[in-house]
């Protein structure tokens, strides 16, 4: 007893350690995200001395290099709205539709190579994607439409679609899967068909995880950065038409950082930017995963 | 019209918009080879960049794209897993657990541009790192942290509870458990999402743009203070920033660093795949 004391209060206090240190770990996310919009309003809020927030959030003309510089971003926010929107008509049908048949038609063999394919499809980085979006869709459209240029918000669109399918599909998938065997066995036993089990049930019971699943998708294509930057076309002006050049917010970020002057204008008002992305996205992911926990319970 | 018609034209319906989104993916690998192939050669991957990046290779990129990596691995490992250890062994369903949770969803949803924002507030500016590759690495490594979290969540929930209910009941402590008698077990899983994590830094630009990335150095990098080039940085800019490259090197450019990632995305399939198939429980 008495020899084996000392090493029992030595293992206490090294249990205790390793507690304090893991804990510390775990809580490093809760830790990043609060820095994160620190600094993002420790650098940003500067602009604010010189511009009204409506003046910057409404104003319809972003000319940061003119004298007197004109930081106004709704030619931005258009221009992310549009292709968010352009993106998610084709992406959100064309999703969820694969991940119905993925989940609920396709034989076990070739669900297995389409979710590889899906797989891959997420792990191609955006600027390879943006490069052949540059190269392969940009003519197209071009021609198509005959355009002067074919970087326009279309393009965008249709890049970040494809970016967005990946997130679409699997999770709108895993959320048809989670739904309860016995609710496709009732409807069979009631006469239904595979086709009217899929959608008028399976879908329907699966509706909360699957706009989660939509709602993540967006979130991924308003934060793509460097695809959307590649082949948009760069022109920070308000479009009149998805077959215009647009500027989103992201490659506004990208495009003009280096150009600034630490602590200047410019660069604070690109940290706006920056903090206006982050309201965005932490509204949509934290609601998205409001329903995705929804559906996780029923 | 009949159930069964409906049915067909259904199927049919979904059958072609799954094509419609796994098409694509073929013919993006299937151009980028094609093109790209003829530039691949010792000398492409070997040799620095020559007469304005349209000759010689990219030596430099993929030395930088490898640095870059590396230290965003060490970084966000230890960091991760201990962060998931907390989660899964240590933590009871709390309000702190579940900020924490809400927390890793938020990261995994922040914009990767707004990472470079941070890093370049942060590790540049606040911390004078400058520049650097320790700033690129630690914004790549906090952007890959929920990445690693999650997947050594899923390995760590996935150990059977009895395994530590044996552990404890021989006097195991609860680190001692957890070192011995979980970790070992969940350790696949957890280098899958390591792998995972890897691939996607290697192929991030917007994260590094503003805190490491250079458009073209003559010297490779000698400390972590350096600037250094990096493989999806340097494929913007030959892409975009420099007119008249050629096709050739561009393509190239595309592929190795697709080939880079690609073959850590598969490498951790496969890891995951014996895991699953050697998994006893």
């Amino acid at each position: 007893m008495h020899q084996t004391r000392p090493s029992v209060t030595l293992r206490k206090i090294r249990e205790w350690c390793i507690e304090r240190v893991i804990f510390l770990c775990g809580i490093t996310s809760i830790v990043i995200v609060v820095l994160i919009f620190l600094f993002l309003l420790k650098e940003g809020l500067a602009v604010f001395r010189h511009v009204g927030l409506l003046q910057f959030l409404l104003g319809k003309s972003w000319y940061p290099i003119s004298d007197p510089p004109q930081f106004g971003v709704l030619p931005l926010v258009i221009g992310s709205v549009l292709v968010t929107l352009g993106a998610a008509a084709i992406s959100v049908p064309l999703g969820v539709a694969s991940a119905l048949y993925i989940a609920e038609i396709a034989p076990r063999r070739i669900k297995e190579i389409l979710k590889a394919g899906i797989e891959l499809l997420a792990a191609i980085p955006s600027v390879v994607i943006g490069f052949i979006g540059m190269v392969t869709l940009g003519p197209v459209i071009k021609s198509v439409f005959h355009l002067s240029t074919g970087l326009t918000a279309l393009t965008g669109s249709i890049t970040l679609a494809f970016m967005a399918m990946p997130t679409i599909v699997s999770i709108a998938e895993d959320a048809i899967t989670a739904v309860p065997r016995q609710y496709r066995e009732a409807a069979a036993a009631m006469g239904a068909t595979q086709w009217q089990t899929t959608w008028r049930i399976v879908a329907y019971a699966a509706r909360p995880g699957m706009l989660a699943a939509v709602m993540l998708g967006l979130g991924r294509v308003i934060g793509e950065t460097m695809a959307v930057m590649m082949v948009t076309g760069n022109a920070a002006l308000i479009p009149h038409s998805i077959l215009q050049p647009v500027r989103t917010l992201t490659a506004t970020i990208a495009a003009e950082m280096g150009e600034t002057v630490q602590g200047g204008d410019h660069y604070a008002a690109l940290f706006a930017i920056g903090i206006v992305l982050f309201v965005i996205t932490f509204a949509i992911n934290g609601i998205a995963d409001l329903y995705l926990h929804r559906t996780t319970r029923g | 019209m009949n159930v069964r018609t409906q049915q067909r034209i259904a199927i049919s319906v979904l059958f072609t918009c799954t094509v419609l989104v796994v098409l694509p993916v073929l013919l993006i690998l299937a151009i980028i080879t094609y093109k790209g192939a003829p530039a691949l050669s010792w000398e492409f991957l070997s040799a620095m960049p020559e007469g304005g990046m349209n000759a010689g290779g990219i030596f430099p990129a993929i030395l930088g794209t490898l640095y870059l990596v590396g230290g965003a691995i060490l970084v966000a490992v230890p960091l991760g897993v201990l962060s998931a250890i907390y989660l899964v062994e240590y933590s009871k369903d709390n309000a702190v657990s579940r900020l924490i949770k809400l927390a890793i969803v938020n990261l995994a949803g922040v914009p990767s541009v707004v990472y470079g924002l941070f890093g370049l507030g942060i590790f540049v500016i606040f911390f004078g790192f400058g520049v650097s590759i320790l700033s690129g690495s630690l914004t790549l490594g906090i952007m890959i942290l929920p990445v690693i979290i999650t997947a050594s969540r899923e390995a760590l929930e996935s150990v059977p509870r009895s395994f530590r209910m044996v552990s404890f009941s021989l006097g195991a402590s609860r680190w001692q458990t957890i070192r011995y008698a979980v970790l070992p077990h969940a350790l696949p899983g957890i280098l899958t999402g390591t792998i995972l994590g890897l691939g996607r830094a290697s192929g991030e630009t917007a994260p590094i743009l503003f805190t490491v990335a250079a458009f073209y150095l003559p010297t490779l990098p000698e400390s972590v203070f350096d600037q250094t080039m990096a493989l999806p940085y340097h494929l913007y800019v030959i892409s975009t920033q420099v007119p008249g490259i050629h096709e050739e090197i561009r393509y190239g450019t595309a592929l190795v660093l697709l080939l880079l990632v690609l073959i850590l995305n598969l490498a951790a399939i496969i890891l995951r795949y014996q895991f699953r198939k050697k998994k006893r429980w």
